[in-house]
């Protein structure tokens, strides 16, 4: 029987000619990823084991992102153990503050993920990396210790869905756009443990950074893993990020799906994930009058150059209504750089717009930009749960960088038309 | 082995950010954890639960992010055992991992309610709801995943192999 993407690269990782979904495998790993909230709980959890040695230190990274600079007291403990851990083992790929980012926009920007390559991370938003062809999941962090001691895990095959996506985005119709109408679809549990396999004519026409911000919300509708065909553009930026070798999988003609859907990507508007599930979407013109107190443009969703060019297109020479807080986090420290060099650092803050150091930040409400009782925020980043910016009764809206940045100047929910733009 | 508890219910999508808020997340220490479990949707919980209560909740259980510290404190507040309609994929391996025995058995997640006595039988997937007086077959655990239960967690797993 045919195989999926994600069940051939699982297959050559586990040494089997073939696998099929509900399988239970242990599979090779070729990067081991963890985080300041998830790294500790790891590494406590690898000290209890008889193995003292991770499996190859090259093949693990630890990104301090989610409270750093550290928050407080707690927040550096953590971080000390991480980086005490990192200069233990020798790990090559630690990242501390003044080379990091957030964790899912730095991995493949400095080349550590490559098509073909089967990652775990303690993170959720590790599914980013299906955007290159490689099969990627977020685990819990004892996963994340076995993996580090191991360099295995094991997995059940997921079976898929299947997206075809044709046509091209109208104007201001980006990646974020595309994800959150799918997950507004199939619902926040519709791919639950499968793959979302992307293909059609219509990938063409999305960038990179789109593709990223699509797989990273995989999650987002309880999928396994989301992943993309290894295009031309997939390959030129592997070329341009990274030596490592990379395997180009596809999947069989005959490979099962559980469901087929066909999206025409020029039909779809700009959408917003109304509180507090990412499955609660409108389109622009069905959300009504949402004032807003912050807009928080970033996160490993959407804090890359794209999205910061984007929104910068948006407010360049325009300002941020009064009594609206905007918080800039380019994702990385390269895209910080870039986007300095770009001008679009003092296009933020002409606007009246503060740019912040790469960190999670307020994605998560943990520092840098928490919300009040009642306030509302629209953010760039990937989930609007109860709570998750801030006080219980705070709301978040979840956007793409056009309408974020529109809304930035309006004050309430809007589209960059409304800019006339 | 076997559970026996009071039930405390819950609905869809409960996330892992209501079942410990990410404020929380600078401390990784189960008694901490424990303490501010479910805070955001049900403040009472911590002060409610008993050891060996059970939590039943709805479909998509421990949706969100990967924090192993969501299952850590709902373990280390005392909960026996979780049924859910289904899990989200990250939270059941965690669970596992962890050694914190969850179950899913939609029947079972749909009619059991809040503050019936029930009983949970592992080895069987067994699950005896005494209040109501209702029987309900739940989905055993594979065999691979029971020699990780039965090691209690992924660590011990390892290191016995
Ligand atoms: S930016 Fe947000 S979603 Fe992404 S890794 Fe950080 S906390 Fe998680």
């Amino acid at each position: 029987m045919g195989m999926t993407m994600t069940q051939k690269i699982l297959a050559a990782h586990a040494g089997l000619e073939q696998v099929s979904a509900g399988q239970l495998i242990e599979a090779d790993l070729d990067l081991v990823l963890g985080n300041d909230v998830t790294a500790p709980v790891a590494i406590h959890e690898m000290e209890k084991m008889k193995i003292k040695k991770v499996f190859d230190k090259d093949k693990i990274a630890l990104v301090p992102d989610h409270f750093t600079p550290n928050k407080d007291i707690k927040s550096a403990e953590h971080c000390k153990c991480v980086r005490e851990f990192a200069m233990d083992q020798d790990i090559t790929n630690y990242f501390e503050i003044g080379e990091m980012g957030i964790e899912h926009a730095l991995l493949p920007e400095k080349g550590l993920v490559v098509a073909g390559d089967v990652v775990i991370g303690a993170d959720s938003h590790t599914c980013t990396y299906g955007a290159l062809g490689a099969f990627s999941t977020g685990v819990g962090s004892t996963d994340m210790a076995a993996g580090m001691a191991t360099g295995k895990a094991w997995f059940k095959v997921p079976s898929a869905l299947k997206f075809v996506l044709t046509g091209k985005p109208a104007s201001w119709v980006s990646g974020k756009d595309v994800i959150l109408h799918i997950i507004g679809m199939i619902g926040v549990d519709g791919a639950l443990y499968k793959s979302m396999e992307f293909v059609g004519d219509g990938i063409s026409n999305l960038t990179m950074d789109d593709r990223f911000a699509m797989a990273n919300m995989a999650i987002e509708a309880g999928a396994k893993n989301g992943i993309f065909p290894v295009d031309e553009l997939a390959v030129q930026y592997m070329k341009e990020h990274s030596t490592k070798e990379y395997k180009v999988y596809e999947a069989d003609g005959d490979a099962k799906y559980d469901e087929v859907y066909e999206i025409d990507l020029s039909s779809l508007k700009l959408t917003v994930a109304f509180p507090h599930l990412p499955e609660n979407t409108r389109t622009i013109d069905k959300v009504g009058d949402i004032k807003i107190d912050q807009v928080v443009i970033g996160s490993c969703t959407n804090g890359r150059i794209d999205d910061l060019r984007i929104a910068a297109k948006v407010l360049e020479g325009r300002r941020v209504a009064k009594g609206v807080r905007v918080i800039v986090f380019p994702a990385t420290q390269n895209i910080y750089l870039q986007a300095m060099e770009e001008g679009l650092l003092a296009t933020f803050i002409k606007a009246g717009a503060v740019v912040s150091t790469p960190t999670c930040g307020p994605c998560l409400g943990g520092h840098m930009g928490i919300l009040a009782a009642g306030e509302r925020a629209v953010a760039t980043t990937n989930r609007n749960f109860v709570g998750r910016m801030g006080h219980v009764e705070s709301e978040v809206y979840l956007a793409s960088p056009a309408v974020a940045a529109a809304s930035a100047v309006t004050g309430r929910i809007s589209g960059p038309e409304e800019l006339g733009l | 082995m076997k559970a026996f508890g009071t039930v405390h219910k819950y609905g869809d999508n409960v996330d892992t950010d209501v079942i410990i808020p990410a404020r929380y997340l600078n401390s990784s220490d189960p008694k901490e954890l424990a303490a501010k479990c479910m805070v955001d949707i049900d403040k009472d919980f911590v002060d409610r639960v008993k050891p060996g209560d059970i939590m039943v909740a709805n479909k998509n259980f421990g949706c969100g992010s990967s924090r192993e510290h969501a299952p850590i404190a709902i373990k280390a507040s005392g909960i026996s055992c979780v049924i859910a309609e289904t899990f989200a994929r990250i939270f059941y391996r965690n669970a596992i991992n962890i050694g914190l025995p969850i179950i899913e058995c939609p029947e079972a997640a749909r009619e059991i309610e809040a503050g019936d006595q029930v009983e949970i039988d592992f080895d069987s997937g067994m699950i005896y709801d005494r209040t109501k007086g209702t029987r309900y077959q739940g989905q055993a655990f594979p065999e691979f995943m029971q020699k990780i239960i039965k090691a209690e967690g992924l660590v011990n797993y390892i290191n016995n192999q």
